[in-house]
């Protein structure tokens, strides 16, 4: 037969030349030994160094050793898995030492004083202080973005769900993609236009504003979805009992799906109380406690973080609020997502079937 | 070129589930072997025991022995890619990869193994697609995605990948149930003519097609559901279908349960 | 349920049922269904006008500037708008907000692609879902604390690696070093690649898990290694849905206001090397002159919003496109 020469390429056996299951890990051991030894021979100071040395050895040594036994294939194919290893402990080091650096330095100043004291009476480089001022704003902030932003996201998406078709509901669609992607600094711009055309000073209610502008596209994604899980079946059961559409949104798809809504919302309450840039730029911050967010300056916790960080030239005491504020501030958006997902789990199997 | 399969004392689990039991057998070179019986047998799994396919699937394990030619498949130090090469198989749905054209669907194989000159390709597709039947209606459309055929072409295009690498058996799971008459047709007839090079095992839920195309036929059933299924028995394709040795077989063939 | 559905591939439409269509006619006459009607398709209406309104007063504003800058709007390497007369452009800008941008795809696309492979393919079963819901976690992260860990953590570790690419590449002048703070584009361009990392991830690992078990069985039934099943069929079946979350990463990478800021030591001139500080881009020049602008500066500084709006408006809406497009195509082929 004339293929021959295609049967002379291949090995005459089944059995390859392999290399015993631990490879990786000694090949893994042995870089990361070797890249200390070479790190500290050559008297490199940065971590950084040291770890994309033993990275770059564990990579070419993973390739020379399998092509050498295994052969050309082989080895690619170790190298991808190796290189895909590296690229997860890559991603994982950043989140390991954040998470980390800002616990170790936040619990240094964060108790009880610290959480219930504003900035009023303390200069920026001195210790001391809190941020209770900061808190307060935060809250009324955010509190009033979701008060707009969720009802509406939420209508939004049963239009689009429950009633959306033609080219409104398709325009409408492609817009909330879009508004997505639109920079919080480019909604704080939106608003301070506003604010310019009609002479007004920074207030909070202001940067509630532009909050909730970001925060509408997300709710109406993720109450899209859970609407949309919902069976037709239940829809078209309560229709045939003779109960109107609204009330048949209102008392059927709705109660089934509460628990997905709840945990889209919180989500995007999550993500809008880390927003720093609109609030720089309406609410301006304020070292004092001022309650009322529809008139003067007020602080939020984001921006505390930014100034104590910016305008404090260099202070361990200003930068100790700001890791302790940051703890505050992670804490609180770690919580607010854990009890979210934990609210779509335990609803999950009710509304899934 | 073809090489015989020796199945000995095969059990198959899907996680703790067990999916079949104890199946010996032989499959003779240069013949078609079908697998017959009823949904949820276990014959497409014991297919995919023969090619190491099964072990793909999550918690997908293989207790036994199948030699092929004398060397076992699940022997200590085989690698399961090897295997694949030297069994290749063709799916119950056509597949071909949606992003390439006819010609490096079939050279998609070749590629893998080996460098190849431009012109030592260009031979063995052609021949792969005329060995499938298929070389008459896609030669002058070479460069067009193989997702543009037929199904029936589709499938025929699957089976001149999967020959292009010259493997010792070939494995067909339910080859033809997606396809239409005329298609399963040209499918059946090429089947024909490639049991003269290699070694065919088919698995059909087509019994007339079983009675057709092989030359042995496998008979698979499961005592209940859950539980694990049995090879019945293996004959001549003749015996099986004329005067089976075994009631269960009869009962099967002739339409009594099934 | 988790934080990427925000940006998930958008899934078509469904279909009402005869029934449901029916009611829609008549129950609209209902006073009920039409107050109901009425208010959700005015929330729908009401983003759409949102949406308008800040293209309309964003340019509204800067118009109002640029009619007054004694500069080229566009080429000008100067950002004074408290002199008279006011000089300012944003070529400064739309250069740092792209090399920075750049830098972050460069490094964030292969890793972010490389752990949508491990969750997917490569990490034990028991391993992907804490994998998984780690990347979530690191989507979470506010940007202000992205920005307080690369100031204060991230930019002295960058030192060694900069004296290292100065030494090994530094003749290529794009990473000479003059042993500055290492407040450069190069820091940031890494900060943003960590944090447009998850999103580019979640994006691509629904994509890789949509690939059919068919096309990865036809690939291993020809003896292909595991890299080689996803070089065959994961991801050329999943390239498009790669390129549409990196357009996403890019979009947010644009737009990143503080963690820029806080990293960069920036100036308005434009540093040939990557590692100098200097520098700056859109959304980190509005944070920094913002303070100390009048009203016309915050014009101006409007201005400069508008067009990185326009900016990432075409980046996402592409993104959104290549998407949608792709969503038809898969769909025809099941």
């Amino acid at each position: 037969m004339s293929t021959a020469a295609v049967t002379d390429k291949r090995p005459s056996t089944l059995r390859a030349a392999s290399l015993p299951k631990w490879t990786p890990w000694a090949i893994a051991a042995g870089s990361v030994a070797l890249g200390i030894g070479i790190s500290a021979a050559a008297g490199l100071s940065s971590k950084i160094q040291w770890g994309l040395i033993a990275a770059v050895l564990f990579v070419l040594g993973t390739y020379g050793i399998a092509a050498r036994v295994e052969g050309r294939r082989q080895a690619k194919d170790r190298v991808a898995t190796s290189f895909v290893w590296v690229a997860f402990v890559v991603a994982v080091i950043p989140l390991v030492s954040l998470i980390w650096v800002t616990i170790a330095r936040g619990v240094k100043v964060l108790d009880v004083y610290f959480l219930t004291h504003s900035m009023g009476v303390v200069a920026d480089t001195e210790p001391g202080g809190g941020i209770y001022h900061a808190i307060i704003g935060s809250l009324e902030q955010v509190g009033l973005a979701t008060a707009i932003g969720a009802p509406i996201g939420v209508l939004t998406a049963i239009y689009l769900v429950e009633y959306g078709r033609g080219r409104l509901a398709k325009a409408v669609t492609f817009f909330v993609d879009v508004m997505t992607g639109i920079p919080s600094i480019v909604a704080g711009l939106f608003i301070l236009s506003l604010m310019l055309i009609f002479e007004m000073q920074p207030f909070g209610f202001a940067g509630s504003l532009a909050l909730a502008i970001l925060m509408m596209p997300v709710v109406v994604r993720s109450t899209e979805e859970m609407l949309k899980l919902v069976p037709n079946e239940l829809r078209e059961a309560s229709l045939a009992l003779g109960v109107p559409k609204w009330r048949t949104i209102l008392k059927v798809v709705l109660p089934t799906s509460i628990g997905g809504i709840t945990t889209g919302i919180m989500l995007a309450v999550a993500r809008i109380a880390g927003e720093t840039a609109p609030v720089l730029l309406l609410v301006f911050g304020n070292p004092f406690i001022n309650n009322n967010p529809f008139e003067g300056a007020q602080a939020s916790l984001p921006l505390y973080i930014y100034q104590q960080f910016a305008n404090s030239a260099g202070s361990g005491a200003a930068y100790d609020r700001a890791w302790a504020a940051s703890l505050t501030l992670i804490a609180f958006v770690m919580i607010l997502n854990l009890v979210a997902r934990g609210i779509a789990r335990w609803k999950a199997p009710k509304t899934g079937r | 070129m073809a090489k015989r399969i020796d199945v000995s004392g095969l059990t198959a689990y899907y996680g703790s589930h067990k999916a079949i039991e104890d199946i010996s057998m032989t499959v003779e070179p240069r013949s078609v072997t079908a697998f017959i019986g009823p949904s949820g047998c276990g014959k497409s799994t014991f297919l995919r025991t023969l090619n190491r396919m099964h072990e793909v699937t999550p918690g997908g394990r293989v207790e036994g022995k199948v030699l092929l030619d004398d060397e076992d498949l699940y022997g200590a130090g085989v690698d399961p890619v090897s295997v694949r090469r030297e069994v290749g198989m063709v799916f119950q749905r056509p597949n071909p990869f949606p992003t390439m054209s006819i010609f490096d669907n079939v050279a998609a194989g070749l590629r893998l193994n080996g460098n190849y000159r431009k012109s030592e390709l260009n031979d063995i597709v052609e021949k792969s697609l005329k060995g499938a039947n298929l070389w008459n209606e896609v030669k002058d459309r070479l460069s067009k995605p193989g997702s543009g055929l037929s199904g029936g072409q589709q499938q025929r295009l699957c089976i001149a990948r999967a020959i292009a690498v010259e493997p010792k058996v070939l494995l067909m799971d339910e080859p033809c149930s997606a396809l239409d008459p005329i298609s399963t047709l040209a499918i059946e007839d090429l089947i024909g003519e490639l049991k003269e090079r290699f070694t065919i095992v088919i698995v059909t839920h087509n019994m007339q097609q079983a009675a057709r195309v092989s030359d042995r036929t496998a008979f698979f059933n499961l005592a209940a559901v859950g539980q694990p299924g049995r090879l019945i028995e293996i004959d001549d394709t003749e015996r099986i279908f004329s005067n089976p040795s075994v009631q269960a077989t009869e009962d099967y063939i002739s339409g009594r349960f099934g | 349920m988790d934080i990427s559905t925000t940006t998930d591939v958008p899934p078509p439409t469904p279909q009402p049922t005869v029934a449901q269509r029916k009611r829609n006619a008549r129950g609209a006459t209902r006073p009920g269904d039409r107050i109901f009607l009425g208010l959700t398709r005015g929330s729908g209406i009401l983003l759409l006008v949102i949406m308008a309104a800040i293209a309309a007063f964003l340019t509204y504003r800067a118009i109002l500037a640029i009619n007054k800058d004694h500069g080229n709007f566009l080429t000008t390497f100067e950002w004074n708008t408290n002199i008279l007369p006011p000089t300012f452009g944003i070529a400064v800008l739309a250069f740092g907000t792209i090399v920075s941008s750049v830098i972050a795809m460069v490094i964030a696309v292969p890793i972010a692609v490389a752990i949508a492979l491990f969750i997917t393919h490569y990490a034990p079963r028991r391993m992907s879902g804490p994998v998984a819901y780690v990347i979530d976690l690191l989507a979470a992260v506010p940007s202000i604390v992205y920005g307080l860990w690369g100031a204060l953590v991230l930019v002295p570790h960058m030192n060694g690696l900069f004296g290292w690419l100065n030494d090994f590449f530094g003749w290529t002048g794009l990473f000479s070093w003059d042993e500055g703070a290492p407040r450069s584009m190069l820091t940031v361009g890494i900060l943003l690649a960590i944090m447009i990392l998850p999103i580019i991830t979640n994006v691509s690992r629904e994509v890789f898990r949509q690939v059919p078990q068919m096309h990865e069985e036809a690939a291993l039934a020809l003896g292909a290694t595991r890299w080689e099943v996803i070089r065959m069929s994961v991801l050329p079946f999943g390239r498009s849905g790669v390129i549409s979350a990196s357009m996403l990463g890019l979009g947010r990478a644009l737009g990143e206001t503080m963690a820029v800021a806080t990293v960069l030591s920036p100036s308005f001139d434009i540093q040939a090397s990557l590692l100098n500080p200097g520098g700056g881009t859109f959304a980190q020049n509005i944070a920094s002159k913002f303070s100390e602008a009048n009203e016309f500066g915050r014009d101006a500084l409007i201005a400069s919003g508008l067009i990185l709006f326009v900016i990432t408006l075409l980046v996402n809406g592409a993104a959104r496109l290549i998407i949608a497009r792709r969503a038809e195509y898969s769909g025809a082929n099941a």
